[in-house]
């Protein structure tokens, strides 16, 4: 039961909460790696393609 | 009512506790084994090198990252295989299957996922002769030695060493196309390396392996028998160490920092087979386990700054006629 003049406004998270709060945390974390690895890997393809076919990659008729 | 049997410690609620990894972006590195990643990397480093190929740098770069990758997904298939025995060794119990941070299947799923993605990447950058070598060190690993040698017999690590040998190759045949004698002598000298080095920690660690039912060595022969292997693994195992040297791809540092660690590995090596008892065995053995990491990392180096570096001086006395 509150106590009187507490604010009832400030919350105290439940042990569920602040698991969720975790799960989403370290969600984050995962998505931010996996951004960085996906854009690793575009700019390696890229350096390869470019290396391996030449400037005139797209100079070709369709 | 729900029985839990998993004698693991959990850390955390099991992934499918609230519909999602709980895993964090480290537990997924943590899988692919970093350190022995980096050996891979660095022995495959020194294949690319000594081979002396007129690859495009960013090519040669691209294959290394697969193949880098590809033993990576390979330790993450063994972690999945062997969470069960990794979950009551003291050295391997934290790791993300048995501590409960990231769940079986997600690390299978992750390692066929990326053996795929590297095989493929080496074919598509470098050629599918390197991407086979790649697809059959992989199996290798995952298969040949952790499931099918690693609990059956204590030649697991002698004919599983060969998973660790393979990447020099790997990077020869990514540059050249085809393989060369100076890659198989990297193979030999890291195949014929592993039994003295793992070996030498099973002396340590026998209670560990013992309690895990994984058949090393001192456990199934006994202490004396495991000297006696170390030592004779260790008499065919320094000479090959040599072989860089008559066959030209050694140079002058290579002959002096290479004699001087192989008579530092024969001295450590009989030390263990003759002191038997007490804390100054056990010493001995943990003396020559920390030995052999530093004795391959130097005679990598060697080659790495001979070759990368433009340190190379030829020693034609002891070349083998037109090996240089």
């Amino acid at each position: 039961m509150a106590r009187a003049g507490e604010n009832h406004d400030a919350h105290e998270a439940t042990p569920e909460e602040r698991e969720a709060e975790a799960f989403r945390k370290r969600r984050r974390g995962r998505s931010i790696a996996l951004a960085i690895v996906l854009a690793a890997l575009v700019a390696l393809f890229y350096a390869v393609t470019i290396v391996k076919m030449g400037p005139g990659v797209l100079d070709r008729p369709l | 009512m729900t029985v839990m049997t998993d004698h693991a410690p959990r850390a955390r609620p099991a992934p499918t506790a609230i519909g999602g990894s709980t895993a964090e972006a480290g537990d997924y590195l943590a899988l692919l084994k970093p350190r022995v990643m980096f050996l891979v990397v660095f022995t495959a480093l020194v294949g690319m090198v000594v081979v002396e190929s007129t690859v495009h740098p960013i090519v040669a770069f691209a294959a290394l990252v697969a193949i880098a990758v590809g033993a990576g997904a390979s330790g993450a298939l063994n972690m999945w295989w062997d969470a069960d025995i990794d979950a009551v060794m003291t050295r391997t119990r934290k790791r993300p299957i048995p501590d409960g941070r990231v769940a079986p299947g997600e690390a299978l799923a992750f390692g066929l996922t990326l053996s795929i993605g590297s095989v493929l990447t080496l074919g598509l950058v470098a050629n599918w002769l390197a991407a086979g070598f790649l697809a059959f060190t992989i199996f290798f690993y995952a298969v040949v030695y952790s499931m099918w040698l690693k609990r059956a017999t204590p030649q697991n690590i002698v004919i599983g060493g060969a998973a660790g040998a393979f990447p020099p190759m790997v990077a020869d045949a990514a540059v050249t196309g085809s393989l060369g004698i100076e890659t198989a002598v990297l193979f030999a000298i890291i195949f014929l390396w592993t039994p003295p080095h793992f070996w030498a920690l099973a002396l340590v660690k026998s209670g560990d392996y013992a309690r895990a039912g994984v058949p090393m060595l001192p456990n199934v022969a006994g202490p004396d028998e495991t000297r006696r292997q170390i030592w004779l693994y260790t008499l065919v195992f320094v000479p090959v160490t040599l072989l860089p040297i008559p066959l030209g791809f050694g140079g002058l540092a290579y002959a002096v920092i290479g004699g001087a660690t192989a008579l530092a590995m024969l001295g450590l090596t009989w030390r263990v087979y003759r002191i038997r008892e007490g804390e100054e065995a056990a010493r001995a053995a943990q003396r020559l386990f920390g030995f052999t990491i530093l004795h391959l990392f130097i005679l990598f180096a060697v080659l790495l700054a001979e070759h990368g570096l433009g340190l190379y001086r030829a020693v034609p006395a002891l070349v083998i006629p037109g090996m240089a």
